[in-house]
């Protein structure tokens, strides 16, 4: 048994418990050997040139956290809370435990080190994603309380208040943020909550929000699944194999911005909590929701025919010399031809949050985006859209936060590492 | 403010009995007569292959699709080959759009319009009788005309009130006789959230009259209504300050100035069947977004005069098009007018004076009450338009 996982685990603890530990211990740093690559038993590496959860093929589930740093942690005690981390988080995503130990031994009067949930369970595919948010550098009162507020990227600015934006504080921003995804939500939910715990002292947790379905495909391999709106969403996305246009849109070049050599490598990730009036779509004719998305609702293909992965001719006309897309159609406005022929990574899930006062449903998109710099590549986006968009009406952005998503972490370093060298 | 889609409709003139959906209902196995009511139209640039030459009367479903290179229309005519039964339009190549129609016993022809031009590729179609009853459909283009009328007097007739109360309202404002402008403002914007999804299809004044702050982003004027509004009730504003007389009067000047172009736009507006009936779905829409979550008047607190309104436009859009849905689905009918009832009911106890109580003087108990109400009217509320159009 090569690898630590946590159905290795299990099978070794049927055994006998102190082998197992003695295994975890030994394991707990190295790298497996060969990653499983079908279903369930699938890991990532966690190692590498980009941090993994972006051209990762997306995953079923996600945990999204953003936490600020607590008051009085110092430059240290921020390395100190990366750096755990970082080492917890290549062990989970190989299947393993957040702790040294395994969640099932250690000593008997002490809490266990993980917090035994996922025990058993195989990687499910888990990749964690860190990022740093504008407040990291330079907190609200103007503070620089880490001394990197001079490495800050020009980019990592606030995101500005867009049209009819209804953003709640508490479902915003945040000094540091967490995006975990896995094939199953409670390996997702066991890392945030791993994590969130390994934080205390050093880092709060700000606001979190679960996904129960993927929108997006970043790989050729995924069929588009649907939104909560019934359409398929994201065709336009780029996938991870489309590399040329990947390394244009989504990573932050070298040469991006003097200040902020620390990024290269990295990225940018735009998160918007974008709640839908279901009830009110549900009630919309056929003719209008089609109408607003501009496609089809079966097969995706855009109305001005063809099938989903056809390009829209947002040129053809119908009666009266109507285009068939409507230019303020979704797919009009998201549209590349019509964005500067700026791409985005689209990262999102349909999320469910119980329901509101008036038994109405909290649900909506949680839109992840990576891009390559967000004041070109989704801002002017969103600016039109918000304006313009015939879907806003069925729309209403209740959260947001922008974060510098580090590049990948090499064995024996820590995610950031770079930004405080 | 929010941008309401008025989506043009198909078919003029004639009662436009299309209903371009993929979702028409799926013959039960063993359903010979409903089986034979799905057809499937197989349109390319030269060709029109329908699955069938006749079908039994009753709900019969076209499933068009275009195997064509050019955009394509399918339509079934009349015996007299002009006109048009229901037609479905803008379908781009290689897509399928149904077309589902209720059609008595009689000939018709089928035509597929590749490239929509021309007299159609053509062909005889016949529907059988089946025995079942198929609803008369002879009046039906009379009173589609009549909703139409109807509604649209109603229309110029709520925007020539909102005009002279909207002068009125602009003086107070700009004389500063504001208990008497706060006195007037809800009264008169009744006008305006009656035809509400109206105004609101002319993209360019809506967010100059309507827009709430948060509507805006940072360089866009915040104008109109609530504008006024914030500065006639600044209670709940945040290191507010008020406007000058200069800054007062050129709101008001413009409001009255856009009030002035809705008016002229308005004087011969017409609306089919399917504008009504979306229009009543959409001020229902109005309620449920904005009024019943008391975010639309959030300075003044008059969100139910709103609400009212809103239900006031709804109620005529349905009065107007009953004759039609009665004979269409009269328990559907029922349906709606038992809830308008309910409804009203509700929002009657919350009645002052000539008008009702602020939004904060509403329990938690009483908003969840009416906006139960609301989606207990506005779920059967939006089937009209699919009722009346097939």
């Amino acid at each position: 048994m090569s690898d630590l996982s946590r159905r290795g685990l299990f099978g070794a603890a049927a055994v006998g418990g102190a082998a197992a530990g003695a295994l975890a211990l030994a394991n707990a740093a190295s790298r497996p050997e060969e990653a499983a690559s079908t279903g369930v038993d699938r890991a990532y590496p966690y190692y590498g040139e980009h941090q993994a959860g972006i051209v990762t093929p997306a995953q079923d589930r996600m945990h999204f956290a953003a936490f600020d740093v607590a008051y009085g942690v110092d430059r240290a005690g921020l390395v100190s809370l990366l750096r755990d981390w970082t080492d917890a988080a290549a062990r989970m995503t190989q299947g393993g435990s957040a702790g040294e130990l395994d969640p099932m031994s250690g000593p008997y009067d002490a809490p266990p080190q993980d917090t035994g949930e996922a025990y058993g369970l195989p990687p499910s595919g888990l990749t964690i994603t860190f990022g740093f948010g504008p407040t990291l550098f330079v907190d609200g009162a103007g503070k620089d309380r880490f001394g990197i507020g001079p490495r800050r990227p020009e980019a990592l600015e606030r995101l500005p208040h867009f049209v009819a934006d209804n953003l709640d504080p508490a479902l915003s921003d945040g000094d540091l943020c967490i995006q975990a995804c896995a094939d199953d939500p409670q390996v997702a939910v066991h890392a945030v909550r791993n994590l969130t715990r390994i934080a205390f002292g050093r880092a709060v947790l700000r606001w979190s929000q679960l996904g129960f379905g993927r929108t997006s495909s970043t790989s050729v391999t995924q069929d588009t699944p649907r939104n909560l709106f019934g359409f398929k969403d994201g065709t336009m996305g780029l996938r991870g194999e489309q590399t040329e246009l990947i390394d244009e849109h989504v990573w932050v070049p070298a040469d991006a911005d003097p200040a902020a050599a620390w990024l290269a490598g990295g990225s940018y990730l735009v998160a918007r909590k974008i709640k839908m009036q279901i009830e009110t779509w549900d009630r919309a004719p056929m003719r209008e929701q089609e109408t607003i998305v501009g496609r089809t609702k079966r097969e995706g293909a855009p109305l001005s025919g063809g099938e989903e992965f056809d390009q829209p001719d947002f040129a053809l006309t119908g009666r009266e010399g109507n285009p068939l897309v409507d230019p303020a159609s979704h797919v009009a406005l998201g549209h590349p031809d019509h964005n500067g022929g700026v791409h985005m990574l689209r990262r999102g899930y349909n999320y469910v949050d119980g329901n509101d006062q008036l038994g109405r449903l909290s649900a909506g998109l949680f839109f992840i985006a990576f891009v390559t710099d967000p004041r070109t590549h989704y801002i002017p986006m969103q600016s039109r859209m918000s304006r313009n968009d015939l879907m806003q009406e069925y729309l209403q952005h209740i959260g947001s936060g922008l974060w510098a998503v580090p590049p990948g972490v090499r064995e024996g370093e820590f995610v950031g590492q770079a930004l405080f060298a | 403010m929010i941008r309401r889609l008025l989506i043009p409709t198909v078919a003029v003139g004639l009662l436009a009995t299309s209903a371009c959906t993929d979702n028409a209902p799926a013959p039960a196995p063993g359903d010979d007569a409903a089986a034979a009511r799905v057809l499937t139209v197989a349109a390319s640039d030269t060709e029109c292959t329908v699955s069938a030459a006749e079908a039994p009367s009753g709900t019969i479903t076209f499933k068009v699709t275009n195997d064509g290179t050019k955009i394509n229309e399918f339509y079934l005519l009349g015996e007299d080959g002009l006109r048009i039964v229901a037609e479905v339009e803008n379908i781009g190549p290689g897509l399928t759009r149904d077309l589902v129609l209720t059609a008595p016993t009689g000939t018709y022809f089928t035509a597929c319009k590749p490239g929509m031009v021309g007299d159609g590729i053509r062909a005889g179609f016949t529907v059988t009788d089946s025995g079942e009853p198929v609803g008369p459909t002879g009046e039906d283009a009379d009173l589609v005309k009549e909703a139409d009328t109807q509604y649209a007097s109603y229309v110029r007739d709520q925007v020539d009130q909102l005009l002279v109360k909207t002068q009125q309202f602009a003086q107070l404002v700009t004389e500063r006789k504001d208990d008497e402008a706060r006195a007037l403002y809800a009264d008169a914007r009744v006008h305006w959230e009656r035809v509400e999804t109206v105004a609101e299809s002319f993209g360019d004044l809506d967010p100059q009259m309507d827009a709430r702050e948060a509507d805006l982003e940072e360089g866009d004027e915040f104008t109109g209504w609530h504008r006024l509004e914030k500065d006639l009730w600044p209670e709940r504003a945040e290191d507010y300050t008020a406007m000058t007389d200069a800054e007062r009067t050129e709101i008001a000047d413009k409001l009255v100035a856009d009030t002035q172009t809705l008016y002229d736009r308005t004087r011969d507006m017409t609306f089919s069947a399917s504008d009504i009936a979306n229009g009543a779905k959409g001020l229902l829409d109005e309620v449920a977004t904005g009024k019943v979550t008391g975010e639309e008047e959030y300075w003044s607190r008059t969100d139910l005069w709103d609400f009212q309104a809103n239900v006031d436009g709804a109620r005529v859009a349905w009065e107007g098009l009953r004759p039609l849905l009665q004979r269409k689905d009269k328990a559907l009918d029922e349906q709606i007018a038992t809830a308008f009832t309910d409804l009203q009911t509700l929002l009657d106890a919350q009645r002052k004076g000539d008008g009702f109580v602020t939004y904060d003087e509403l329990s938690e108990d009483q908003v969840k009450e009416l906006s139960d109400a609301v989606n207990a009217l506005s779920e059967p509320l939006s089937k009209i338009a699919g009722v009346i159009l097939a």
